[in-house]
C-alpha cells in the first residue's frame, strides 16, 4: 500500500484568521499528527504566492494528500482542488477545513480557545485526508432536444430562441392554443405596441419553424431523469400520451391573475379586474363617464405580502389610453405607493397626469370604502374624505402562482417559494436556473414579470441551457453513492423513495431486486447512505470509514 | 465565421457573460477599463435581499 504522506496548509487570510488565533502553534501542532510529513503557514493561500506555496510543497515534499486550514469549502474548494490536479495529484485527494468561520471569526474574543479548536478542526481533517480516495469526475452525453413547458410569450421566445441556434424543441401548451396572457391583453407599455402583434409575430414564429414542435391541451404526466437524459410523458389533446426524450426543460408557465371575490364588492361587471378592463379594452366597447381605479388590492397584505410588480404601470398605461380616447372620461387611482421604475415609468406617470388623469393617495390606516356606485376615500392632500363616483370600478389585483405549479414542481423535483411561485437557485448568481441542473425558469412562473422582462429572461434561459447542449456532454462532480456491496443490498426501496433527485431506481437482476444509482443525477446529498441500514450504500469522498475517523478524532485529541 | 468574443466591461454582468459564453466553449476576451476587474460589485459590502458577501 501507498505510503500516506500529508502537507498542511494553514491559512492566514491576511489578520481575518492570524489576528484572531495563533498560526505558528496550529502549524507546530499539525506536524506532530499520523502522516504529517509537511506543514507551512500562507499569508494568503488562495492567492498565487499561497497557491505556488501549496504545488512546490507537494513536489517536493512527495505528498498524496494536501489539507488546507483557511475559509469555507464554498469559495475556495475548487481553487485548491485545482491547485492539487496541476501538481499532478487527484483533486480528491484534497481536505478543507475552515478556520476562519468558525474558529477566528466566531471565536474573536478568546485567541486561546480559537487556536485550540483550529487545532482540534485541523487534526479532524487530517484524519479524514489519511482515507482519501481518489475520484474521477462522472461524464454523460446530452441529448440535445429541448422540452419547454408554457406557450406564453416567455415559453415562444425560448423556443423560436433555441431552434435558431439549431436545436429541436418540443413545447408543450395546456390551452387549446398558443400565446397565453397576451392574448387577453391590448396594448404593452411603455411604447403602446399592440399585444396581438407581438404575440402573433410569435406564435408566427415558432409554428413556421420546422425544429419546432408544439402540443396544445396538453399537460405534464411524469418526469424522469437527469440533466442530458429527462424522459418526460405528456397527455396531450387527443387524449393520447406521449414520451418525450430530451436534455434541458425550460419551465414557462407563467402565472394567474387574482379574482378578488369579497373585496370591493367585486363582480366581474361593473366592478372588475385591470385584466378585465384590458380584455375590454380590446374589443373596444368600453364607453363609460367615470372609472377609478384602486391599486394594490389584495397585495402588499399579511396574506399575500408581494408587490405584484406590473399593476402600477398597467393601472397608468391604460388610464393614459382612456383618457386620450375620450378626454371626458373622469379617472382617478387610489393609491398608497407608486411604483415605476425606470426612465420611461416616470414619463409615463407624467403623461398620465397631464392628460388629466387625478391620483389620490390613500392612507393605509383608512382604507377606501365602498357606496352606492361611489367609494370612499380619506384624501390626505386634502385632510378629508371624498367621495368618487364611478361607472366602472377597477381593481388592480396581483398576480398570483398558478394552482397547478405545486404539482409540476413536484414531478420536476425543484422548488416554489412560500408565495407558490417557483425558486430559482439562488437569488443572484443563478437567476434563471433551478438548482436541479438542466431545468430553466422565465416569465411570471418565477415571479410576475412585464413582457419585456419574460422575454429576457427566456433569453437567459436559453443562454444558460445552451451551454450543456453545444457541450455535448455533461461532467458531474463525483460526490456521489454508489452501491459498494450489491449482496448486502435487499432492494427495500427506503433509498429511492427518499431519494429528493429521483437518482435511484430499484432493478431486477439475477441476484434479485437492487437499487440502481443514476450517479449523473445524484448531488451528494447523503440520505441514501445514511438510511441504508444494510450498509450497501456508499458516499464518494464521505464514506462511513472517513467520517468514523473523524469522529474518533474529535475524542482522541 | 471567426467565434471569438468580446466582452465589453469587466463587472458582474460583464464577467458572467463571459464565463457562460467559455463555459459553452469560445474563446473570450474580456476588456475592462479600471486596472482589475469586479467593477460596482467588488465595491459592496452586502447585498440585497440575501446579505450576501458581495465580493
Amino acid at each position: 500500500m501507498e505510503e500516506v504522506r500529508i502537507g498542511v496548509f494553514v491559512c492566514d487570510c491576511g489578520s481575518n484568521i492570524a489576528g484572531f488565533l495563533d498560526v505558528p502553534e496550529v502549524v507546530t501542532y499539525a506536524r506532530t499528527l499520523p502522516n504529517v510529513v509537511f506543514a507551512k503557514e500562507n499569508l494568503y493561500s488562495c492567492s498565487e504566492t499561497g497557491i505556488t506555496e501549496i504545488k512546490n510543497g507537494v513536489k517536493e515534499n512527495n505528498l498524496t494528500r494536501v489539507v488546507v486550514a483557511s475559509c469555507t469549502p464554498r469559495t475556495h474548494e475548487p481553487t485548491f482542488r485545482s491547485a492539487c490536479v496541476e501538481a499532478d495529484l487527484n483533486p480528491f485527494y484534497f481536505e478543507m477545513v475552515n478556520i476562519r468561520e468558525h474558529c477566528s471569526w466566531v471565536h474573536m474574543q478568546d485567541r486561546e480557545k480559537a487556536t485550540d479548536k483550529a487545532k482540534d478542526l485541523v487534526r479532524i481533517g487530517v484524519a479524514k485526508a489519511a482515507l482519501l480516495e481518489a475520484q474521477e469526475s462522472i461524464v454523460a452525453n446530452v441529448n440535445t432536444r429541448v422540452l419547454v413547458i408554457g406557450g406564453g410569450v416567455a415559453g415562444l421566445t425560448a423556443a423560436v430562441s433555441f431552434s435558431r441556434r439549431g436545436f429541436e424543441v418540443v413545447l408543450i401548451e395546456k390551452e387549446r392554443k398558443p400565446g397565453g396572457r397576451l392574448n387577453d391583453l391590448y396594448m404593452l407599455y411603455p411604447y403602446n405596441i399592440k399585444a396581438s402583434d407581438v404575440i402573433e409575430q410569435k406564435i408566427s414564429d415558432a409554428t413556421s419553424s420546422p425544429l419546432i414542435e408544439i402540443h396544445t391541451s396538453s399537460v405534464i404526466k411524469s418526469v424522469k431523469g437527469y440533466v442530458g437524459n429527462y424522459e418526460v410523458c405528456v397527455d396531450v389533446d387527443d387524449g393520447k400520451s406521449l414520451d418525450i426524450s430530451c436534455g434541458v426543460i425550460v419551465v414557462a408557465t407563467g402565472a394567474s391573475v387574482l379574482e378578488p371575490w369579497g373585496l370591493y364588492n367585486y363582480d366581474g361587471q361593473n366592478i372588475i379586474t385591470q385584466l378585465e378592463l384590458e380584455k375590454r379594452l380590446k374589443r373596444g366597447d368600453l364607453s363609460v363617464g367615470s372609472i377609478v381605479m384602486v391599486q394594490c388590492v389584495g397585495a402588499r397584505i399579511e396574506k399575500r405580502n408581494y408587490c405584484s410588480k406590473i399593476c402600477c404601470m398597467t393601472a397608468i398605461k391604460n388610464a393614459t389610453l382612456i383618457k386620450e380616447a375620450n378626454s371626458g372620461t373622469n379617472i382617478f387611482i387610489l393609491y398608497e405607493d407608486i411604483q415605476c421604475y425606470g426612465v420611461e415609468g416616470e414619463a409615463l406617470l407624467r403623461k398620465a397626469k397631464e392628460v388629466g388623469v387625478r391620483f389620490v393617495n390613500c392612507d393605509t390606516a383608512k382604507p377606501p370604502a365602498m357606496g352606492d356606485r361611489s367609494i370612499k376615500v380619506y384624501h390626505q392632500a386634502l385632510g378629508r374624505e371624498v367621495e368618487l363616483r364611478y361607472d366602472l370600478l377597477v381593481l388592480s389585483t396581483p398576480m398570483i402562482a398558478r394552482e397547478d405549479a405545486t404539482a409540476l414542481s413536484r414531478l420536476l423535483r425543484v422548488p416554489t417559494d412560500e408565495s407558490g411561485f417557483f425558486l430559482e437557485a439562488h437569488v443572484k448568481l443563478r437567476p434563471i436556473d433551478f438548482a436541479t441542473d438542466g431545468i430553466y425558469l422565465c416569465g411570471s412562473a418565477h415571479w410576475p414579470a412585464d413582457v419585456r422582462e419574460s422575454i429576457s429572461q427566456a433569453m437567459g434561459a436559453v443562454a444558460r441551457a445552451s451551454i450543456h447542449l453545444t457541450r455535448g456532454f455533461v461532467e458531474v462532480d463525483p460526490i456521489v453513492s454508489t452501491l459498494a456491496d450489491e449482496d448486502l443490498c435487499v432492494g427495500c426501496g427506503l433509498c429511492a423513495a427518499l431519494c429528493p433527485y429521483g437518482a435511484i431506481e430499484i432493478i431486477e437482476t439475477p441476484k434479485g431486486k437492487k437499487a440502481n444509482m443514476i450517479s449523473v443525477a445524484c448531488k451528494g446529498c447523503g440520505v441514501c447512505g445514511s438510511t441504508c441500514y444494510h450498509r450497501a450504500i456508499k458516499m464518494n469522498h464521505f464514506s462511513n470509514e472517513q467520517i468514523s475517523a473523524q469522529i474518533a478524532a474529535v475524542a482522541g485529541s | 465565421m471567426a467565434k471569438d468574443v468580446l466582452v465589453i466591461g469587466g463587472g458582474v454582468a460583464g464577467i458572467q457573460a463571459s464565463l457562460d459564453l467559455a463555459d459553452a466553449g469560445f474563446h473570450v476576451l474580456l476588456v475592462e477599463r479600471e486596472p482589475s476587474i469586479g467593477g460596482k460589485m467588488a465595491q459592496l459590502d452586502k447585498t440585497f435581499p440575501t446579505n450576501d458577501c458581495a465580493i
